[in-house]
């Protein structure tokens, strides 16, 4: 069989990213057909650059989604005589396949690596923020509102933990010998306490008034939550339907924690600024309590620029996985991720690059995309 | 001012105690030094064998108390043997004859011994800290006026096809990582596929004598991903400088352009890059962790993996102060720098 030319790789490439542009179409297709109905995520289709953002993270999240229909090989399985070949080499002995983009070290189809590679990814950086953002909202809008000793505390902790080089903390949290101590078992006990809190709270503080719903609201989340924080946090779920892998804990824990007390500043500064205004001041008259005030006055209104640092972060928390991939710290040496693809093929590098290069580019279009989406969001949100 | 001064000194204080004894008690857990004591050893001993080594060499006592050993304010260890031998903390088995003294921490200047690279770690450090030093110091020649350039540049006219087109650089700058960015370079102007052999893919040859094809690479990569986030502040904050009404009335009265942007807006839109750059620092002592790994220059970012990867203790944890100290007194700089500045923040 023939090699590919350049062409035939690209439009090939193309071709396999076909579900995904299926759905995209889909998906902008109505968006821009109801854009006026659609608040905030409606009006990202006015600005230019929003719009691209929004368009390259659809198109990783539609391909992390959807990996199963777009990859050409197993990510895993080795191919003899694969070994580093080139772009468009067909593969020995099957008709009409083709290694897209070449073979790693390992024989492995680095195209499939690549497309496998945005599930890992996209698997843990949005909930590892979003768990980052439970724990800066639920300490952050206390230590605004209440101030005081509380304030004083909860800041030189983060400053505490903000001092810290984040590399470092990796090395000394993210290695196999601390999970002996079962110290990234406490910090996750710790930490995935606080969205179970974070609801609870919020309904607590919204329906106290009717106990009947209340009861129902917050039973409905301590059995959820507390079934999956017994699963995750201590792999005990006795159903067996929440589980994380250990390394998996390890690194999800450290991000999480790294992230947690930007999100508090972030937070705790939004809070104190909000706090000076007429509604706040309404609502402490009507004798609303201190966590309504907090959770349904203030956080509403500070939805904008929390939703921008969202998408940021998960920009950044990506780079931070890639960054430990990099290092070969907390994933397993066969996982297809970015971080690790590219660490195996550098060592390569000067001759054969082809491994290590689309894993760069994916990544750096992901992250690309979400700050022009984050921009776009900004751009939008100061319009009102 | 001084009040300040000291009471930020005293935080800063606070901070780094805290701080080395996290770095302290994570380096010295259990499974941590049960590997040391099979390294220092030998590979094949048993659990009981492994505890009555870590009691010989001190190691299996309350971690407070060897922290402060550590650190320099508490007695060092001294043990006597069966046979009467004496070995202890402070005592050097090379030089009998001299008393050894009672204290020898890090506040004495004793950091301890590497066993990877069998020297006195303040040695290894000294040397690999010159190296980062270095590297550190033209990345900032690079970045700090490249940024501020672009940033003032976008700024100075917002919305304008200049503001656009340099903003999505500064955008694109920031979304690429260390490990990205040097990765592309290497393979476009270091490896045989593209044919550009411009620079060289490694750095090793610079850690005795720098020259543009050696240490270009490693800059760039460096001081890209650091300019794209002081550029976009810069141009925030220039652009918020130039709808004020001091700049309305220069505008008014006549003054040009470029005297405006020079004379009138720049001093006040760099006060907010100012803190920036000084915060900057934590984010590079990742890069040069990364930078010194792809590029194979044998910095402290360099040590602190190895010292990571082959678990010696007393290294990493120097190699970890020297991160954390160099944090916090580029904080105490930014915040005393800051109100110097910023004379509105000096009277309240």
């Amino acid at each position: 069989m023939e090699k590919l030319s350049w062409l035939e790789i690209f439009m090939s490439i193309i071709g396999q990213f076909t579900p995904v542009w299926i759905v995209m179409a889909i998906i902008f297709t109505l968006s821009v057909m109801y854009k006026r109905r659609l608040g905030l995520y409606g009006r990202l289709f006015d600005s230019p650059v929003g719009m691209a953002g929004f368009g390259i993270v659809l198109f990783w999240v539609l391909t992390a989604l959807l990996a199963d229909f777009v990859v050409t090989h197993d990510p895993l399985s080795q191919v003899s005589g694969m070994k580093n070949k080139v772009p468009g080499t067909p593969v020995r002995g099957v008709d009409g396949t083709w290694y897209l983009l070449g073979g790693d070290n390992l024989a492995r189809d680095v195209f499939s690596r690549m497309v496998m590679g945005a599930r890992h990814v996209l698997s843990i950086a949005p909930v590892a923020t979003a768990f980052a953002f439970m724990v800066g909202i639920t300490l952050g809008l206390p230590a605004g509102y209440f101030g005081k000793r509380l304030d004083t505390f909860l800041s030189f902790l983060s400053n505490l933990v903000l001092a810290f080089p984040v590399i470092l903390l990796f090395y000394l949290l993210v290695t196999p010998e601390i999970r002996i101590t079962g110290i990234p078992i406490i910090m996750a006990a710790v930490l995935f306490l606080f969205p179970i809190v974070f609801v609870v709270l919020l309904w607590q503080s919204r329906y106290y008034t009717q106990p009947s719903k209340r009861n129902l609201f917050v039973s409905i989340t301590l059995i959820i939550g507390l079934w999956a924080y017994s699963g995750l946090a201590f792999n005990a779920d006795p159903l067996n339907v929440f589980y994380m892998d250990p390394n998996l804990l390890n690194v999800f824990v450290s991000v999480v924690f790294v992230n947690s007390p930007t999100v508090f500043r972030i937070v705790r500064g939004i809070t104190l600024d909000i706090q000076t205004r007429d509604y706040v001041a309404a609502a402490q008259t009507r004798g609303e309590g201190a966590w309504y005030i907090m959770l349904w006055e203030i956080l509403p209104n500070a939805r904008g620029p929390l939703i921008v640092d969202f998408c940021l972060r998960i920009g950044y928390t990506t780079i931070l996985l890639g960054t430990l991939g990099f290092f070969g710290l907390g994933v397993s040496p066969e996982s297809p991720d970015w971080g690790s693809t590219i660490n195996d093929g550098r060592k390569l590098l000067g001759i054969y690059p082809h491994p290590a290069l689309p894993p760069t580019l994916a990544l750096m279009s992901l992250v690309l995309g979400l700050n022009m989406l984050a921009d776009g969001l900004r751009e939008e949100s100061l319009k009102d | 001012m001084l009040i300040f001064f000291a009471k930020r000194l005293s935080i800063m204080l606070l901070t780094a105690i805290c701080l080395t004894f996290v770095v302290f008690f994570l380096t010295n857990l259990h499974p941590n030094l049960e590997k040391l004591a099979k390294q220092q050893a030998s590979m094949r001993m048993t659990d009981v064998q492994v505890t009555s080594w870590l009691e010989k060499n001190g190691y299996a006592r309350p971690v407070l108390i060897r922290y402060g050993e550590w650190l320099g304010i508490a007695p060092g260890w001294v043990l006597e043997g069966k046979d009467g031998t004496v070995t202890g903390r402070c005592i050097n088995t090379r030089n009998k004859d001299t008393e050894p003294p009672r204290f020898c921490g890090i506040l004495q200047g004793n950091f301890g011994f590497s066993t990877v690279f069998k020297e006195p770690v303040e040695v290894i450090v000294d040397r690999r800290l010159s190296l980062t030093g270095k590297l550190m110091f033209w990345v900032m020649v690079v970045m700090v006026p490249m940024a501020l350039v672009i940033g003032v540049m976008a700024g100075m006219r917002e919305g304008s096809r200049t503001d656009r087109s340099l903003s999505t650089f500064s955008i694109i700058t920031t979304a690429t990582p260390e490990y990205v960015s040097g990765v592309i370079f290497i393979v476009v102007f270091a490896s045989s596929a593209t044919g550009l052999r411009w620079f060289k893919g490694t750095a090793t040859s610079a850690m005795d004598d720098i020259t543009f094809a050696n240490f270009t690479l490693p800059v760039m990569t460096m001081a890209l991903y650091g300019m794209g986030y002081i550029a976009r502040m810069t141009r925030a904050s220039m652009a918020e400088v130039m709808t004020t009404q001091y700049i309305r009335t220069a505008r008014l009265k006549g003054v040009k352009f470029h005297n405006i942007v020079l004379k009138h807006a720049l001093r006040n839109a760099l006060i907010a890059p100012f803190t920036v750059i000084m915060l900057q620092f934590p984010w590079l002592l990742t890069g040069v962790v990364i930078v010194e790994t792809l590029f194979n220059y044998k910095g402290l970012g360099w040590t602190l993996v190895q010292a990571a990867g082959n678990n010696d203790v007393e290294l990493l944890l120097s190699c970890s102060i020297v991160a954390v100290l160099v944090v916090l007194i580029t904080q105490l700089i930014s915040d005393i720098g800051y109100v110097y500045l910023n004379p509105r923040i000096r009277m309240s």
